[in-house]
């Protein structure tokens, strides 16, 4: 469902839980379709023991897919027009993480948006941006 | 990245919006899309990050015979990350991450598409990190387009390379 200008109102937020205790498996699926393979995702020992992390991590583009459900689900289909982010701290098997969208602004039937993924320590983990076309 | 041929097929969606937990059957069931504002099956706003297995050369991939693939197998480390490494990926201590990425949707992507993508490199800065040391960061830009030269999709990466792993204090 499309949204409507004239229900919108700049402060408005929209939330969804993305995953809860994320596991390496689904780290591995991610891998496997999007073809990053970099070991530092998939491959404990190598990442504990040459490059240094505690354990294996997500990759960032994972959070970015995750954190797109929730854009997408509350803006509907084929609506997004650009979707921006940055990785601001990492995000490790076990993480429970919940995404918010905030209406900064609705012009020219386009909403402007805050995103914003936090973990389960309130640590902001992606903050960025979305447009989306909405209806009159 | 340079991608020749990015065909886009409805299982590879069906396969990456699984692994993104996104269970919307707009990028699933093409009955269901037909009712959908699309009108078909739609790519995921991330997908196009998975034109990475359509890249003969990405680095963040082994190579069939496996040769030079930095991952560990007997030993915790196979060797050293090789050239031309991909996205803003890499590996081993103090190795590159992906700092930052934003999508410009012009449509879009859909199955039947054949996408070609180009990408050139946009600015480079430095920071000084107070978790992982010195900080370059350098962007990219890589236009996704159909087969009819029309832009679909306009991805800006950007690559950070850190000078030690980020502290997780």
């Amino acid at each position: 469902m499309a949204l409507q200008a004239s229900d919108l109102n700049v402060g408005d937020t929209y939330t969804e839980r993305l995953v809860e205790d994320l596991k390496r498996t689904q780290i591995v699926m991610y891998a496997g379709a999007s073809g990053d393979y970099n070991p530092v995702h998939t491959d404990e020992v190598f990442t504990k023991e040459v490059a240094g992390y505690p354990s294996v991590f997500a990759h960032g583009m994972l959070t970015m897919g995750m954190t797109g459900k929730m854009v997408t689900n509350y803006v509907g289909d084929g609506r997004l027009t650009e979707y921006g982010v940055r990785f601001t701290s990492q995000v490790f098997p076990g993480d429970t993480l919940d995404a918010t969208a905030t209406v900064v602004g609705v012009t020219n039937g386009i909403v402007d948006l805050d995103i914003s993924t936090v973990n389960q320590d309130g640590v902001e983990v992606l903050k960025g941006s979305a447009k989306a076309r909405v209806d009159d | 990245m340079a991608v020749e041929k990015f065909t886009v097929e409805a299982s590879h969606i069906m396969m990456f919006a699984r692994s993104v937990g996104d269970d919307n059957q707009v990028y699933y069931d093409e009955d269901y899309a037909k009712g959908t504002e699309p009108g078909s099956i739609i790519a995921p706003p991330t997908f196009a990050q998975a034109s990475a297995q359509f890249d003969p050369n990405y680095g963040l991939r082994p190579s069939i015979d496996g040769d030079g693939w930095f991952g560990s197998g007997g030993k915790p480390s196979g060797a050293k990350p090789r050239e031309g490494g991909g996205g803003g990926g890499g590996g081993g201590g103090g190795g590159g991450l992906h700092a930052e990425q934003r999508f410009i949707y012009h449509r879009h992507m859909k199955p039947g598409d054949v996408l070609s993508a180009t990408t050139r490199p946009g600015e480079t800065w430095e920071k000084q990190g107070r978790r992982s040391g010195k900080l370059v960061f350098s962007e990219s830009v890589t236009e996704y387009r159909d087969q009819n030269g029309d832009l679909v999709v306009t991805a800006i990466g950007v690559g950070v390379r850190t000078e030690r792993p980020v502290d997780q204090g």
